[in-house]
């Protein structure tokens, strides 16, 4: 056994805990997981049903913590797991699964298998056995600070432009913010327009914020490959940038899986509760709102639907309020089919996007979205979430549709009601 | 050994073997899941609420949104087949009798062909399942040998005792000797199959809806 295969081995003993041994326990292999999951129904091969994904795991499970496993394994009667089992099911485990959650609101007998997945990559990251594209994303982010090599200077270069654009100061390092603004790679990279929309939202508001130039990126591939130590070192950037900065809230940007990392892993990973809170933007936007510090003039006319991005949905309970919100500036508000906690993924989330292998089997699946915009008969859709929004605007480009994709933040910076509009 | 002896046996000693055994696996096996533990969440939670794992026991007996539409045979199939089962195990007078005697425990009977029906509603439900399990891809490619052992072992009480209680085939104090025997052997194949599902779907359910609750989800 390689030294690589016995830590993997050794990682999946280290995650099996007890709620994923009574998932385990209960399965009665029926099936239905498999009809809730983008990548069976739309390909219809079998071995993308999310449980079959689990095979490694589960054999672990067995052999190492059933009576009946060990004696199996003392008998001869089990296989341990080899590198060669590993290679082979690595694409079911990193290109067809989003980690979207979706097939564990339908498992009948309550097996949460999103949670028995992120487990499960922690043993085949630590065995060598992640996608190239996600080891080179976690590399960079470890090495650099952000998975798509980007740099403080880079977000320089965006705040002098926002600022010109505007007229208004995007402040960095200011100690005593109530907020600290965390970005994604892809809004730094390719919707600039996200800063800028929150620097007339917050000036509007009257609240205060900053940006901090050694925790500037919210994105965390550590959480994608299944690497906690890797993930611990990226939070603690934001961790020790919020503290020093003594700020009261963080704002986790419209990026979904940066939520999930911050929100609900990010305190465990560094093995304490924080001392701040973690908000996504949509939420902070809603109480705003709700203090009637962001008001809206006029509607968009556009009939417009909404992506439920699934780790801010399904996985992050943040539901009513882009709802609430939308209500404000859209006179044409359409829900797609199934939207909301039962939404479907847009194929290219939990590091399916940042994996060019995975790429044409994204492509295949978007086809669900299609059929959920088509329902709604809109040519725009909102979201919340930019690896959603490039893994749409993508897939849209892809089968040719004409279908513009915007983010909310800036939707309602649209119709913001601005005292000093430059 | 004549039928007499046969059917003693069975009732007697050999279900108290398997009474013991079955609970002793489900003890054991209760044990290998929560002597795993579980760490404390750290995150704070979006609502405080305990009662969303309890919520979840419940609700998640539900299709959800779509789903029986997608797998009608898998719900109904396995509707009809879970209740045509508790009826026959829970309301079949000389079931609660034998109940009665060993724990002092009892509760009113449903008509006897009430029950029967519920049996053969039961069985074909059964049957229905497992062509769904051979013919369905999915439901192939999950399947081993020790689900088709859980289905056979499944369908030997209800078919012995529906053959018992019609005196089907074979002398009845054999058949019921059989039946008998075949619920002692489902008992001792409970902790260590996917029958055990029977008690870790509380716990399996409790976890999923804990999970979604703490992040403000109902599931």
């Amino acid at each position: 056994m390689s030294a690589t295969l016995a830590k993997g081995l050794n990682s999946f003993k280290e995650v099996i805990d007890a709620p994923i041994a009574s998932f385990f326990s209960s399965c009665v292999h029926c099936g239905l997981c498999a009809e809730a999951c983008l990548f069976y129904t739309e390909t219809g091969d079998a071995q993308f049903t999310p449980i079959h994904k689990l095979e490694p795991l589960r054999r672990v499970w067995r052999e190492e913590y059933t009576l009946l496993g060990k004696l199996g394994k003392l008998l001869g009667l089990s296989k341990p797991l080899t590198d060669a089992e590993l290679t082979e099911w690595e694409p079911l485990v990193y290109d067809s699964c989003t980690l979207c959650g979706r097939c564990a609101m339908v498992c009948p007998v309550g097996n949460d298998l999103t949670y028995m997945i992120r487990k499960l990559r922690e043993g085949m990251s630590s065995s060598g056995h992640a996608p190239e594209d996600l080891i080179g994303a976690t590399t960079r982010s470890i090495t650099i600070g952000s998975p798509m090599g980007i740099k403080w200077p880079a977000v320089l270069a965006q705040i002098k432009h926002v600022q010109a654009e505007t007229g208004i100061e995007v402040p960095v390092e200011r100690a005593g913010a109530d907020y600290l603004v965390l970005m994604s790679s892809m809004e730094i990279i390719n919707f600039p327009e996200y800063l800028s929309a929150l620097s007339r939202i917050f000036k509007q508001a009257g609240v205060t914020w900053t940006l901090a130039s050694d925790a500037f990126e919210a994105t965390n591939s550590g959480i994608q490959i299944g690497a906690s130590d890797l993930a611990r070192e990226i939070v603690s950037r934001i961790v020790v940038a919020a503290e020093r900065l003594k700020v009261k809230c963080v704002i986790s940007p419209e990026c979904g899986h940066a939520f999930t990392a911050l929100r609900w892993e990010g305190p465990n990973l560094m093995g304490k509760p924080f001392g701040f809170e973690v908000k996504h933007i949509l939420e902070v936007l809603d109480e705003l709102h709700k203090a009637g510090k962001l008001k809206t003039k006029g509607k968009d006319k556009r009939p417009l639907t909404y992506h439920d991005p699934c780790q801010i949905a399904r996985r992050g309970g943040v539901v009513e309020q882009p709802r609430r919100l939308l209500s404000e500036v859209a006179a044409d508000f359409r829900e797609m089919p199934d939207a909301g906690v039962m939404n479907w993924c847009c194929g290219g989330g939990g590091g399916v996007s940042a994996n060019s292998r995975a790429e044409p089997l994204r492509l295949q699946v978007f086809k669900h979205k299609i059929t959920q915009i088509e329902a709604t008969g809109v040519q725009t859709l909102i979201t919340a979430c930019a690896n959603c929004r490039i893994v749409m605007e993508e897939g849209l480009e892809h089968y040719h549709m004409n279908i513009e994709v915007i983010g909310l933040t800036e939707l309602l910076a649209e119709y913001l009601v601005e005292d000093n509009a430059p | 050994m004549n039928h007499l002896h046969l059917l003693t046996f069975a009732r007697g000693s050999a279900l108290n073997w398997a009474l013991m055994l079955c609970v002793a696996g489900i003890v054991l096996r209760l044990f290998e899941i929560f002597g795993l533990g579980r760490k404390t969440d750290l995150a704070k939670p979006r609502i405080n609420s305990p009662g969303s794992g309890w919520h979840t026991i419940f609700s998640r007996s539900l299709p959800p949104q779509g789903m029986l539409k997608r797998e009608p045979v898998t719900y109904i199939g396995g509707y009809v087949f879970h209740l045509g089962l508790l009826t026959a195990i829970l309301f079949f007078a000389p079931h609660i009798e034998l109940i009665r005697s060993m724990t002092r425990l009892g509760w009113p009977s449903l008509p006897s062909p009430l029950v029967d029906a519920s049996v053969v509603a039961s069985i074909i439900a059964l049957g229905v399942l497992l062509a769904h399990r051979l013919n369905n891809p999915v439901k192939r490619l999950l399947s081993g040998l020790c689900d088709y052992l859980a289905w056979t072992a499944t369908l030997l009480p209800l078919l012995t005792g529906y053959m018992a209680y019609h005196h089907l085939f074979i002398e009845y104090t054999l058949m019921l000797a059989l039946h008998i025997f075949s619920v002692d052997l489902l008992l001792v194949l409970l902790p260590f199959t996917k029958l055990f599902h029977t008690f870790s779907v509380f716990i399996s359910r409790w976890y999923n809806g804990d999970i979604f609750g703490r992040k403000g989800v109902a599931s």
